[in-house]
């Protein structure tokens, strides 16, 4: 790990419920090296998917900032924040959400739609990346052909084909039996330790988070101890 | 054009929904085709200015007669270089439907009208010199099978004979042809001379003058001219070109374009509402997706574009088969009514621009809601109904 790849200062971030004003995030501030595998776990509630929501562009702090790769994300107009997620940003999610009409090799495909990349080009990304998470078989494959383990893994392949500086995982392994978290998790684990890859995982789950390089507790929107795995 | 792939596959997504939607377009299309195909028939494309001919009826309507004698005092108007006459005789041959153009006319002077009308010299020859003779077009001829040689009954439903018979029987003498770009032979020519002789009433009197300038005076000049010539006279007249007098002809049987457009108006907004429909729902459905994909990086710009794409596609698909269905269909019945509808029915090139336009409209109108909604999708918001 080397030096800071994301910056998180002094950040709140306000909800409006009705004529009520929630705090979910309080004055946070984190640091995320180039490199890490972070496990950000906590209660229900406690600002986590907000947080990774922030990390990711997909909503803007109420105050503080964000920046990434040195990059004031917070400043970024909607359109800004587009490209910027398509080139530096790869999501995973708890319910895989891959496109049930499209292959799972066009699902991967996705993300390269919005390069420069020719027909031919695009094709050769989603074959290595589809490789890396074992499913090359599987390419023509629709997601209702698929178990949910192999759905997940073309969901990683689609977060990680366009080679983001960032990957943000929202409870990969939440709808998964044990034996098939384990292999995603294991998968996350060598794509952080293979491929260089950083990784922010939210997670309700403690064996999970032992995946991680370190792991982060939210409470209330406020950071605990940080500890490391 | 590699989000084709993408917003092929979103369209598909229900495939009885997308299926019978399209239909619903191409039957919207397919009575576009055939509607306009039909108005067409009734329409030739001159303005009055650049009209080769015009076309002198009575001022109130096509079916009151004009004294024949008209003929020379038009020829005295200034610029006039050529007039002539024709009747509508209004017979069938053999029975009630085959019914087609049969005009009495001045043949000579009718010809000369017509360059473009061939007869071949010899059967020219014979028909100018038996009153009883008649030239048929090349379509009717192949349409019944008739020969030079041939005599050809026609029963007239307007015209007795002096007798009270409306049997009339003519000797085919020739065939005629039309060497135009858009030649028209669904017609009958016999001579105006026996038929006034023999008619048992109007006798001395035709249905309309055709009339060619010298290029002298511009064609409004010279009609205003002819119409003033018989102004405040029992049998006044309106003078315009040959697209008018073909519109006036269609009015016999209702104003075609008001029906056309009515018909189409009723039509276009059915499957604005059906098609639109169909699109919300489609993106209701995909809401999460849509948010998926925003979530990716693709613009809330690229999205609403991809969902508008994809109700032009469905109109485009819908619209061109019908449109398609509606040419096939609209030659076959051009050939099955040729000795009704002489111009034939036909799409032309603007007639066909136009309805890719209004398929595009179609689609972008249909597609619009639904793109908004989908352009206007929060994330976050939009993740959490999963």
């Amino acid at each position: 790990m080397t030096e800071s790849l994301v910056q998180v200062r002094e950040v709140s971030k306000h909800f409006q419920k009705g004529k009520e004003t929630v705090e979910v995030l309080h004055n946070l501030s984190l640091d995320i090296p180039a490199g890490d595998f972070m496990a950000l776990m906590g209660p229900s509630g406690s600002g986590k998917t907000t947080l990774l929501n922030l990390l990711g562009g997909l909503d803007k702090p109420t105050t503080g900032g964000v920046s990434v790769s040195g990059r004031a994300i917070d400043q970024l107009s909607g359109n800004e924040l587009a490209a910027w997620r398509a080139h530096h940003v790869g999501f995973v999610f708890q319910f895989y959400n891959l496109l049930p009409v499209l292959t799972a090799a066009r699902n991967v495909e996705l993300p390269l739609l919005l390069t420069d990349l020719s027909a031919a080009q695009r094709k050769q990304h989603v074959a290595t990346a589809l490789s890396v998470v074992g499913l090359a078989d599987r390419a023509g494959h629709y997601p209702r052909e698929l178990s949910g383990g192999q759905e997940q893994r073309v969901a990683i392949a689609r977060a990680i084909v366009s080679d983001p500086t960032l990957l943000l995982c929202d409870e990969p392994t939440g709808d998964l039996d044990r034996e098939t978290a384990t292999e995603i998790l294991t998968l996350l684990q060598a794509l952080n330790r293979d491929h260089g890859k950083t990784i922010v995982m939210v997670t309700h789950d403690p064996q999970a988070a032992e995946y991680a390089r370190r792991t982060l507790h939210l409470d209330k929107g406020t950071l605990l101890e940080a500890q490391a795995a | 054009m590699k989000y084709l792939g993408l917003i092929w596959c979103n369209m598909w997504r229900k495939r009885i929904r997308t299926t019978l939607t399209i239909l619903s377009v191409l039957v919207a299309f397919l009575l576009f085709g055939l509607l306009t195909g039909f108005k067409n028939a009734f329409q030739v494309g001159d303005s009055l200015e650049t009209a080769e001919r015009l076309i002198t009826v009575h001022k109130v309507s096509l079916i009151n007669m004009l004294p024949v004698s008209y003929t020379e005092r038009i020829k005295r108007i200034p610029g006039i270089a050529e007039a002539t006459h024709a009747t509508w005789f209004g017979g069938y041959y053999q029975e009630p439907r085959n019914q087609f153009g049969q005009f009495p006319v001045d043949p000579p002077s009718y010809l000369a009208m017509y360059p473009e009308l061939k007869v071949p010299e010899q059967q020219l020859a014979r028909f100018m010199a038996n009153q009883t003779g008649a030239l048929v077009g090349r379509a009717i001829a192949d349409q019944f099978n008739i020969s030079v040689g041939d005599r050809l009954p026609l029963f007239s439903t307007i015209w007795p004979k002096q007798d009270g018979d409306r049997n009339w029987e003519f000797q085919v003498e020739g065939i005629l042809d039309d060497n135009s770009p858009n030649p028209i032979t669904n017609f009958l020519l016999f001579h105006y001379e026996y038929f006034d002789e023999a008619r048992g009433m109007g006798r001395g009197t035709v249905g309309w003058f055709i009339e060619k300038g010298d290029g002298s005076r511009s064609n409004t000049d010279l009609a205003a001219d002819i119409d003033l010539e018989f102004a405040n006279s029992p049998a006044e007249t309106k003078t315009t070109n040959e697209a008018a007098f073909a519109e006036e002809y269609a009015k016999q049987f209702g104003d075609i374009g008001l029906i056309v457009t009515a018909i189409l108006g009723a039509v276009f907004f059915t499957i604005l509402l059906v098609s639109g429909n169909s699109m919300s729902q489609s993106v209701r459905e995909r809401i999460p997706e849509l948010a998926v994909l925003k979530t990716l990086g693709f613009s809330s710009g690229s999205v609403l574009a991809m969902v508008l794409a994809e109700g032009v596609l469905i109109a485009l698909i819908g619209g061109l088969l019908g449109l398609g269905l509606s040419v096939a269909a609209l030659g076959q019945a051009s050939k099955a009514l040729a000795a009704l509808l002489p111009l034939g029915m036909g799409l032309s090139p603007g007639a066909l621009i136009l309805a890719v336009t209004y398929m595009i409209l179609l689609g972008l109108v249909s597609g619009a809601l639904p793109a908004v909604q989908a352009m206007r999708l929060t994330i976050i918001e939009a993740l959490g109904r999963r």
